[in-house]
């Protein structure tokens, strides 16, 4: 069932949904810039310029889980052959570029100020610049390699092998010592970010996690609409 | 249950993926020295010879009351509770280079016990809060 979704049903579904997710979106994003930019505090020692907080951590999960999305769905495609996965994951990759290239250069805004310098090649730093080129790998071999066979093997071999990356950036922070400070949310121990500045802090992932899931069905239509016209009824 | 076939692309995958963690592991392994960002002033004092020319990083907390002005040069010391190091530096610091906070020095040894800075990072730690909280937990100290 999962191998064969006809391209009709689904984009009858996929093609509305994007109202009403942009509707949601603008009105969380607007709570959450309303709570980041005015309503939550400054920092004891950072003052105002935590706010770049709001947007650097929400972007760097939301590249993060993008590519673990796209490596599992890849995972599927290699074993199982589940060929309708394969339009999903090449319509991920590029909100989760965007975001990843977000939270380097917010990082780098945020470094500025608080540590001194907009560059340095920590692990924690290094290992994200990785992570963006592993999507642009991915992103142009979907493009180099179009209309080959052999497209959804390549695409979903450099993903998997990319996934390797995710615990490394994860865990960079403590395997080695960082400029970079280390994880303030964890599931096992108490969250280091006071109670006023998680409100924001949630609010803009939930925001940033809308607006790549539109992201992804405008290309996702965008590829069933090619299929449609190459005259196919089935992935 | 599933085929002769995924089997083998299974056992084919997860045969290419572990070799990859395991390059991965092995030259991280060995880079070790070159990925880790700074070395504690502990790690300085175990080396077997220091090398003045080589620009090197040292990290930790700047020791409570030991920041000093002179005219054109500022000395504190850095600390990771084992071991100390004293750092001299002239130029700017960056906002959150305080007493008690973390602090990344780049620059020479002179010997062991001396460090001459030529870049001074501030490494500031997970905790984020407003500064009323910050108050109240102090005062309950």
């Amino acid at each position: 069932m999962l191998k064969n979704f006809e391209p009709n049903k689904i984009f009858s579904i996929t093609s509305k949904a994007p109202k009403y997710i942009l509707f949601i979106f603008i009105i969380v994003i607007s709570i959450g810039l309303l709570e980041a930019l005015i309503i939550s505090p400054e920092d004891y020692i950072q003052s105002h310029s935590v706010r770049i907080m709001y947007v650097h951590v929400p972007s760097a999960w939301i590249s993060l889980g993008t590519f673990s999305t796209i490596a599992i769905l890849s995972f599927a495609i290699i074993i199982f052959k589940i060929k309708s996965f394969v339009l999903i994951a090449k319509s991920l990759a590029p909100a989760g570029l965007v975001f990843n290239i977000i939270a380097l250069v917010t990082g780098s805004i945020w470094g500025k100020p608080t540590w001194g310098t907009w560059w340095a090649w920590d692990a924690r730093i290094t290992s994200m610049l990785i992570l963006a080129l592993f999507y642009i790998i991915y992103i142009l071999a979907w493009r180099i390699y179009d209309g080959s066979e052999k497209v959804d093997k390549l695409t979903s071999l450099i993903a998997i092998l990319g996934a390797i990356n995710v615990p490394i950036i994860k865990y960079s922070v403590d395997w080695w010592s960082t400029l970079h400070q280390p994880a303030s949310i964890s599931i096992f121990s108490k969250t280091s970010i006071h109670t006023s500045m998680m409100i924001p802090l949630t609010l803009m992932t939930a925001a940033f996690a809308l607006f790549s899931i539109l992201i992804f069905l405008m290309k996702y239509n965008t590829e069933l609409i090619k299929i449609k016209n190459k005259g196919l009824d089935r992935l | 249950m599933y085929g002769k076939k995924v089997k083998l692309r299974l056992l084919f995958l997860s045969f290419i993926f572990l070799i990859v963690v395991l390059s991965v592991f092995l030259i991280l392994k060995s880079l070790e020295e070159n990925v880790v960002y700074f070395n504690s002033p502990t790690e300085i004092k175990n080396l077997p010879e220091i090398d003045s020319k080589k620009r090197i990083r040292v990290g930790g907390m700047v020791k409570e009351e030991t920041i000093k002005l002179n005219q054109n040069q500022i000395r504190f010391v850095i600390t990771d509770f084992k071991n100390e190091i004293n750092v001299t530096y002239s130029g700017a610091v960056p906002n959150l280079f305080s007493e008690g906070k973390g602090v990344v020095a780049e620059g020479y040894l002179k010997d062991r016990n001396f460090f001459n800075a030529k870049k001074i990072l501030a490494k500031h730690d997970e905790n984020y809060m407003p500064p009323e909280v910050k108050e109240a937990l102090e005062a309950t100290k």
